[in-house]
């Protein structure tokens, strides 16, 4: 879309981070709390998507004359959304075994109890 | 076309409508044909009562030729008549159900089954169909696939119920095992078609057989990565669409009705209209991808014309037919399809959860995979050595592929079972007797 | 900057994805925070569209709202039949002060940044720079060493998980 200043992707990208940032400290429930990461990935991922399109400094390495778009300064953002988005299937896999491991033993997922680690 | 390409929003709302109103108008259709031919497969009778018309002997409004007549329409009316007692029935809503989550499950269940063909073309016809004809066509048909399971989910989570949250659960563990089949079976097809638009997929179809075999179109079927493939895809998808015998979401010997058992009237009918309407959608697409989309026969009728001049008259009128009657082709192959969706459902016994984890993680997902790593062997040394070399390299991948499966796969089943024979003794009855 | 038909579009999706987002953070359920967070990932990915990164886009669907969001869903509800009263939060004073905090970030980093970027509305880059080709060139180029990193990670996840939740191996 034409005519959407960057600055609307990017306060929409900020808006999400904080609700992420708020979500991580006020609830108490380890998955919504997983949740809430998630949600600031996604505002990151946006950030990084938004930045992508507008480029509004001059791109480097582009030549678009015949038709081939490579290089980092073109692809880079939308290269490292692929990388998060891997990043996050892998920790949330891993985060939700560690969630459902820790109920099983202890019967119980509330965030503040869990302070065995605590010196 | 220069018409709908100055008003792009109208065009959009044809498209979409003549995406949808179709599919639509093939549920009705296609529940009194599955309850026909199931009937006429169990040696039964079916539904044969509703739609028949006797006319009166004494009536003077009917003219004396059809005076005490009696048509019968095969119970075509029926799909009507279950509507319309769907429609009257009381709507129960439970006590303590999430009431919000309840009322909008049945609506999440029908949507993807609407959505998903959104980039399927019902013929050649440019601006009118697919709704969307987007580069990532093939990975729409594989997103909003993926979506199918929240209405499931929900709707067991929903309705506050053991057995509809353990056919939730079912559902959606087996929903994501063969999204994951059905995706590498279509990335060989992609692969091999190098593109991931529906409409370039029944495009290089048209091609040469194999590339050589003149006059006879490409069906990816009649290839041999496209037959494994397409047997993948078919598995899969008569497992996304929760339909014997994967139907273990709403095993009714189990789990009452599953997911839905606690909803009823309309509700009940938008979770069986979009199953329905996710098995038409769901042939659309395999005979997109696999046989040829909306072309009729597998015979490239401009290249026979050009073999044999003789036959120009016969192959240019195929030409036209071919063109014009493009949807009535789709819709035709779908409803075969069909077809085999109630064959399965007459013939095959439910599978038991441990096998359909297995067939799937242990059996299509492998097979699938190095499907598509023979596909890309082939197609690499096709182009770098010559089109020969691609055939024995495919050859010898799938002969490994053979192996890989035989290793791989045994369904969990202990064959030396069969052919062990057991003695089962009778413990009150004493020996004398027995 | 001028209001823009497209900005006024793009207000109201972005409103809707706003307040899925504070949805998440704001219900008691967690089954009710997890369909806030999908419905934010869906809009999301009609937000990446409107940006050309198509490719993106359907992957925010096929990998968040179908896979990610599921299996949350599925521990929620794992959780919800062994003990449904466990996913409810209780009172915390912690909650104004983690709002307030919140509105400051927000303030703070909104009022510093997003000035700058006001000017900024016409895009630079190329239409087609989103396409699967482009995509799956850049990765198989440019970025072959993380991309097998990733896969190697995510190897790893898929190991880690199933330790983590088989009981006996």
């Amino acid at each position: 879309m034409n005519g959407v200043p960057l600055a609307a992707y990017l306060a929409l990208g900020l808006f999400m981070f904080t609700t992420g940032v708020v979500g991580v400290i006020i609830r108490r429930n380890p998955i919504v709390i997983f949740m809430c990461v998630e949600l600031m990935l996604n505002a990151v991922n946006l950030t990084f998507l938004s930045f992508a399109r507008y480029q509004f400094a001059a791109p480097v390495g582009l030549s678009e004359a015949n038709g081939d778009i490579r290089g980092q300064a073109v692809m880079g953002g939308q290269a490292m959304v692929v990388f998060v988005m891997a990043v996050a299937a892998a920790e949330v896999a891993v985060g939700l075994g560690i969630i459902m491991a820790i109920f099983r033993l202890r019967k119980e997922i509330d965030i503040d109890d869990m302070n065995l680690l605590r010196g | 076309m220069t018409w709908l390409e100055a008003n792009p929003v109208l065009a959009a709302i044809i498209r979409v409508a003549l995406w949808v109103f179709p599919v639509l108008l093939a549920v009705p259709p296609m529940i009194w044909y599955e309850r026909r031919l199931l009937s006429w497969m169990q040696d039964r009778i079916g539904p044969n009562r509703t739609g028949n018309i006797t006319f009166s002997r004494s009536s003077r409004w009917v003219p004396g030729f059809l005076k005490g007549k009696k048509f019968g329409l095969k119970g075509v009316v029926q799909p009507l008549a279950d509507g319309l007692k769907l429609i009257i029935k009381e709507d129960i809503t439970p006590g303590s159900v999430d009431r919000f989550i309840y009322l909008v499950a049945p609506a999440l269940a029908l949507f993807p089954s609407f959505a998903l063909g959104a980039t399927i073309p019902w013929g050649p016809f440019k601006g009118l169909t697919p709704v969307a004809d987007v580069n990532i066509g093939v990975l729409w048909i594989l997103a909003i696939s993926s979506l199918g399971v929240y209405g499931v989910v929900l709707s067991g989570y929903a309705s506050n119920n053991k057995y509809s949250l353990l056919g939730g659960l079912r559902s959606s563990a087996q929903l994501i095992s063969y999204e994951l089949g059905m995706s590498m079976a279509l990335a060989a097809i992609c692969l091999a078609t190098g593109s991931l638009k529906p409409t370039d997929i029944v495009e290089a179809q048209t091609g040469p057989l194999w590339g050589v075999v003149p006059g006879l179109a490409n069906w990816n079927l009649f290839t041999p990565y496209g037959f494994v493939a397409g047997i993948i895809f078919f598995v899969c998808m008569v497992a996304e669409t929760n339909r014997a015998p994967f139907d273990l979401p709403e095993a009714e010997n189990e789990l009452v009705a599953g997911y839905h058992t606690e909803y009823s009237s309309m509700r009940f009918a938008v979770f069986f209209m979009g199953e329905y309407a996710a098995m038409f959608v769901y042939s659309l697409i395999f005979s997109t991808v696999f046989l040829g989309g909306y072309h009729a026969l597998p015979i490239d009728w401009q290249s026979l014309g050009e073999i044999a001049p003789g036959l120009s008259w016969v192959t240019h009128a195929m030409q036209n037919v071919d063109f014009w009657l493009s949807p009535v082709w789709l819709v035709g192959k779908a409803f075969a399809l069909v077809t085999v969706y109630v064959w399965l459902r007459a013939t095959l016994p439910r599978l038991r959860y441990d096998q359909l984890m297995s067939l799937g993680w242990k059996s299509l997902l492998p097979l699938a995979t190095i499907n598509t790593m023979v596909v890309a062997l082939w197609m690499v040394v096709s182009r770098v050595y010559s089109p020969i070399a691609g055939v024995v390299a495919g050859l010898f991948g799938f002969g490994i592929l053979y192996l890989l499966y035989r290793a791989l796969n045994n369904l969990g089943i202990d064959r030396s079972k069969f052919l062990t024979s057991r003695e089962i003794d009778l413990v009150d009855v004493p020996r004398s007797v027995a | 900057m001028q209001i823009t038909p497209e900005l006024m579009l793009f207000g109201g999706i972005a409103s809707v994805a706003a307040a899925a987002a504070v949805g998440v953070v704001a219900f008691n359920n967690a089954v009710r925070s997890a369909l806030c967070l999908v419905l934010n990932f869906f809009i999301l990915a009609f937000i990446y569209f409107t940006l050309n990164a198509e490719m993106l886009g359907i992957m925010q669907i096929v990998v968040y709202t179908g896979a990610i969001m599921v299996l949350f869903l599925f521990v929620i509800m794992l959780l919800n039949l062994g003990a449904p009263q466990m996913l409810r939060d209780r009172d915390d004073p912690k909650t104004f002060a983690g709002i307030a905090l919140g509105v400051v970030l927000f303030a703070l980093l909104g009022s510093q940044l997003l000035p700058a970027f006001l000017a900024v509305t016409q895009p630079g880059a190329p239409k087609d720079f989103g396409a699967p080709q482009n995509l799956g060139r850049v990765l198989f180029t440019n970025y072959v060493i993380p991309f097998e990193a990733v896969s190697v990670l995510l190897l790893v996840g898929v190991v880690g998980s199933i330790l983590l939740a088989k009981r006996k191996i």
